[in-house]
């Protein structure tokens, strides 16, 4: 099916009751609270692996001058150390995944160097440790304040890098009203629990060579083209599974280093070989989101109609790479205003590979414009929902179409009656005990696209459903979900459906990233098992008009019968395809929401803590609640870390991340997190899908940290621009008042 | 004294390597005997005195369900009971643990009935990727413990009365278990819901 048309009635209209949207727990559930599930690192399917650890450069820029491998070599258990003079041959990089130990010259700190591998952990490990390395060392470029003059203009990813409409410069001169405010966020880090691992096993056979690598990946069929492209194998002989992901949030996008090492390893030794960045590997060998210097100017009349927008955004990537952070795509999409101007800038630099992280664009993009709009309600003494409200479009003001479905306004205000929001004081005004206390609220939007995607389903004789699809759970709950659309569709309990997933043998699917991955994977199989049915039904010799599957039968007409009759003694199969089509074009597809938080910071540290949050969303139809609700919830947390502690700070002299570790990089703990609630307000969009869906995965981090750091100004009174929001900058924000209030006396 | 088997192990081991054999300066791997009893089963082990307590049951005993996140004791995911007392297993050797009771996320459950944190897990979406979980579980049941034996917390308002399972006291002391995936608000829920059945 492609997506040029809206969807009619479904057989997922029909039962208010029906298994889809139902808050069941996940049926993967018992696999993972029991210890049960296997990881990638953890597979038992490939035999007597051998142990492999990365040597990374310990310079950011310059060249190896030499390598010192013999000891390594001479150490216990070692069985191969692979440098660039040894490495086998590859082929081109594909999107950011590179050929590794390419070479002596150094590019970024923490870039392989060197593979050890031993017939334990222990000795790769302690092997590793003796490799020695002499550089030609030069001084790194890692800044990207430093950059920013002379940052380029980069080549058009999905989306072109700028926009413009009408005459912004002549409007926001001629503006009653102007707001001209800079913003910068830092080097996060994605931080899922599982390090990147891959267990790789090669082997070479009459027909040609082939590599099965269980590994952690989110999108496993993108995986297995890049790294036949670099490992020059044919795509088809390239398996990858990968059962269960521990977290990925873009981590897992794309191959990591470890996947190509432990490959070529494997090529080497004729023998399995595992591997595991280390949690310190994790900040340098594999991605991070770029920090970003953004720029906002805003131009409004007095009762704050937006009459001129710009959104500038700068950013940084590796040398040889052209990723950068689309901060301003959503600021193209989400406020009227006639003369508007976005803009993005890449430098590339002596810093590991950027990438993309839980809504990339979004959610670096909103933490600064979601402010701003703060920021100018605040000057023309509105209230922020009634400025955002203002300037609500009737259509998408650059696209120029309509929205598909599009909710902010009821968002808004369904969460500010929940949250309280009328109890909001002026700024820096109230006061609990120590604690000044603020409300602070921002909107959310998160693109929704869809992607190509097949499944296949098969009756079996015994009345089961068997999914089958190289998609991925990287705890978004995918699994779930599958059970449950298989399930409502054929009319059979998630008992009874068997979904088989994580794996390349099976179907080509999206993958889990951009907020697609239940759209497009929970309609291709809406697809499969359509075209089930009606197998089903036509080889029954059943009238498909009023066909209703129900409780383990089809019915139709005077007609009721077993599935397990109608699956015969070989069990049916069906495939389905889902692909976008002219809905994309023809209208604007964006999840949206609001989040709105409340905030204590003390009044003698400066110290910043959350006291409640609430986000309100609208997702199209919601597929699970419970574990749309945990998605959100997750979301808003990763904005508490943003807002409030999340950075990897950059030694510039270095080009290297000094706090590399979960120790000194900050995520929200179980102390930072108190009562956070997520509702969802009944949706379908039948111009998004076949499901009438919209992604989840990433809304719920749109905008929630610049709630945060709105209720930060309302406690405080002061505007800390730079993220994240720490009591330095805020008792040096004091510290500035007071200076003023004196010199003012 | 273990060094004997440890020699017969390493030798075992190195047979078929690619390179030279070391040489005479280069430090040999000591390895160790080792008894432990985990989920209530006795192993008997031979092991490189560098292997953690958390490799032995991951790359030994293929007890895999204790997860390896950051191998220095700053994340929690590998929290397992010594002695019934939780501990990160990455940040222990198992050379250090001679005769010791080890329960792991495997050893909780009796057949197929969960241990109630376990069910309550489950039914509060205590958990979106599960990689932190088992190390959540584990961490919990300690906790559990600790707050019965009347230990107080940062957060304990009175230090001369058994502190109540509290939302506030759930977070401060299971704080030293991150979960990226963020579902803190169910895992409290899921604790508290535990905590008043057992």
């Amino acid at each position: 099916m492609d997506m040029n048309q809206p969807i009619g009635a479904t057989p997922l209209d029909g039962k208010l009751d029906g298994l889809v949207g139902r808050p069941i727990d996940r049926v993967d559930g018992r696999l993972k609270v029991t210890g049960r599930a296997p990881y990638a690192y953890e597979t038992r399917d490939l035999k007597n692996p051998a142990y492999g650890f990365i040597v990374e450069a310990a310079i950011a820029k310059g060249r190896i001058r030499s390598l010192d491998t013999g000891a390594a070599k001479r150490a216990p258990g070692v069985l191969l150390v692979m440098t660039h003079e040894t490495v086998p041959e590859q082929g081109e990089k594909k999107e950011q995944v590179w050929p590794q130990l390419q070479g002596p010259e150094i590019r970024f700190h923490g870039q392989p160097i060197a593979f050890v591998v031993a017939e334990s952990f222990e000795q790769a490990r302690a092997a590793a440790a003796l490799v020695r390395a002499d550089y030609d060392a030069q001084t790194p470029d890692a800044s990207l304040r430093a950059a920013q003059a002379t940052a380029h203009e980069p080549k058009a990813a999905q989306t072109p890098p700028d926009s413009k409409l009408g005459d912004f410069e002549g409007a926001f001169a001629a503006a009653p009203v102007t707001l001209d405010v800079e913003y910068t966020t830092p080097v996060q880090i994605h931080a899922q629990m599982e390090p990147h691992a891959t267990i790789a096993s090669w082997e070479t056979g009459p027909d040609g060579d082939r590599l099965v690598l269980y590994t952690a990946n989110q999108m496993l069929n993108r995986g297995q083209s890049s790294l036949a492209q670099v490992l020059k194998l044919k795509p088809e002989n390239v398996r990858l599974v990968s059962h269960y992901i521990g977290g990925g949030f873009g981590s897992k996008l794309q191959p990591q280093p470890e996947a190509t090492l432990a490959a070529l390893a494997s090529k080497t030794l004729k023998r399995p070989v595992k591997v595991a960045l280390t949690r310190q590997q994790e900040f340098h060998v594999a991605t991070h989101r770029t920090d970003t210097i953004q720029r906002i100017r805003l131009g409004a009349d007095e009762t704050g109609r937006l009459t001129a927008i710009a959104h500038e955004s700068w950013s940084a990537t590796a040398l040889g790479d052209a990723f950068f952070e689309t901060s301003a795509n959503v600021t193209r999409s989400l406020y009227a205003g006639a003369n508007r101007l976005t803009r993005h800038r890449l430098a590339n630099l002596n810093v590991p590979i950027a990438s993309a992280m839980r809504a990339p664009g979004e959610a670096v993009g909103q933490l600064a414009f979601e402010c701003a709009m703060d920021e100018l309600a605040e000057r023309l003494k509105i209230d922020p929902i009634a400025l955002r409200i203002r300037n609500e479009p009737e259509q998408d003001p650059e696209k120029q179409v309509p929205y598909s479905t599009r909710q902010l306004v009821a968002c808004m205000e369904e969460g500010a009656k929940r949250f309280g929001w009328d109890k909001r004081a002026a700024a820096g005004t109230a006061r609990d005990g120590r604690w000044r206390v603020g409300l602070g609220m921002s909107a959310a939007a998160r693109l929704n696209p869809l992607m190509p995607s097949q499944a296949s389903v098969r009756l079996n004789p015994d009345g089961t459903l068997t999914v089958r699809m190289a998609m991925t759970d990287i705890g978004t709950g995918t699994y779930t979900i599958l059970a449950q659309i298989a399930g409502e569709m054929m009319g059979l309990p998630v008992e009874r459906i068997r979904v088989e997933i994580g794996d390349t043998a099976y179907p080509k699917a999206a993958g889990s990233g951009g907020s697609f991955g239940a759209a497009s994977a929970g309609s291709a199989l809406y697809v499969a098992c359509d075209n089930l049915r009606q197998a089903l039904l036509r080889s029954a010799g059943m009238n498909p008009d009023g066909a209703v599957f129900s409780e383990g039968r089809a019915l139709s007409g005077n007609r009721s019968e077993t599935l397990a009759s109608l699956a015969g003694a070989e069990g049916i199969e069906a495939t389905g395809e889902i692909k976008p089509g002219a809905m994309k074009e023809k209208f604007s597809q964006y999840s949206y929401g609001a989040h709105f938080a409340e905030v204590g910071v003390d009044a003698d540290t400066g110290e910043i803590r959350l006291r409640r949050m609430l986000g309100v969303f609208t997702g199209g139809r919601i597929l699970n609640l419970k574990t749309a609700r945990s998605q959100a919830i997750g979301g808003m947390t990763f904005g508490i870390g943003a807002a409030l502690m999340e950075a990897a700070e950059t030694d510039t002299r270095f080009g290297s991340f000094v706090n590399h570790d979960l120790a000194e990089y900050h995520v929200p703990v179980h102390a930072d997190v108190p009562a956070i609630d997520a509702v969802f307000l009944p949706e379908l969009d039948d111009k998004a899908n076949p499901l009438k869906s919209k992604g989840l995965g990433e809304l719920g981090i749109c905008g929630a940290g610049a709630a945060l750091a709105n209720a930060v100004h309302n406690a405080t009174g002061l505007r800390i621009r730079d993220y994240p929001l720490t009591l330095d900058k805020v008792l040096g924000g004091w510290a500035e008042q007071e200076g003023r209030a004196q010199r003012r006396t | 004294m273990g060094s004997c088997a440890a020699l017969a192990t390493v030798g075992a081991s190195l047979r078929g390597r690619a390179v030279a054999a070391p040489s005479a300066a280069d430090p040999q791997p000591q390895t160790m005997p080792v008894t432990l009893t985990i989920n209530g089963r006795r192993h008997d082990l031979t092991l490189d005195t560098r292997t953690t307590l958390l490799d032995a049951l991951r790359e030994h005993l293929d007890l895999t369900g204790s997860k390896k996140g950051c191998d220095h004791g700053q994340c929690g995911a590998c929290t397992v009971l010594v002695n019934g007392r939780r501990i990160n297993s990455c940040l222990t050797l198992a050379a250090m643990h001679e005769g010791d009771a080890v329960t792991t996320i495997e050893g909780l459950a009796e057949g197929d009935t969960l241990h109630p944190l376990q069910a309550a897990f489950l039914h509060h979406d205590g958990f979106q990727c599960g990689y932190c979980t088992p190390g959540q579980i584990c961490s919990a049941a300690g906790m559990l413990s600790e707050i019965e034996a009347g230990w107080p917390s940062d957060v304990t308002d009175d230090l001369t009365q058994k502190a109540s399972l509290t939302e506030d006291e759930i977070r401060e002391r299971m704080s030293g278990n991150l979960c990226r995936c963020s579902a803190y608000p169910n895992i409290v829920a899921a604790i508290r819901d535990a905590g008043t059945k057992l």
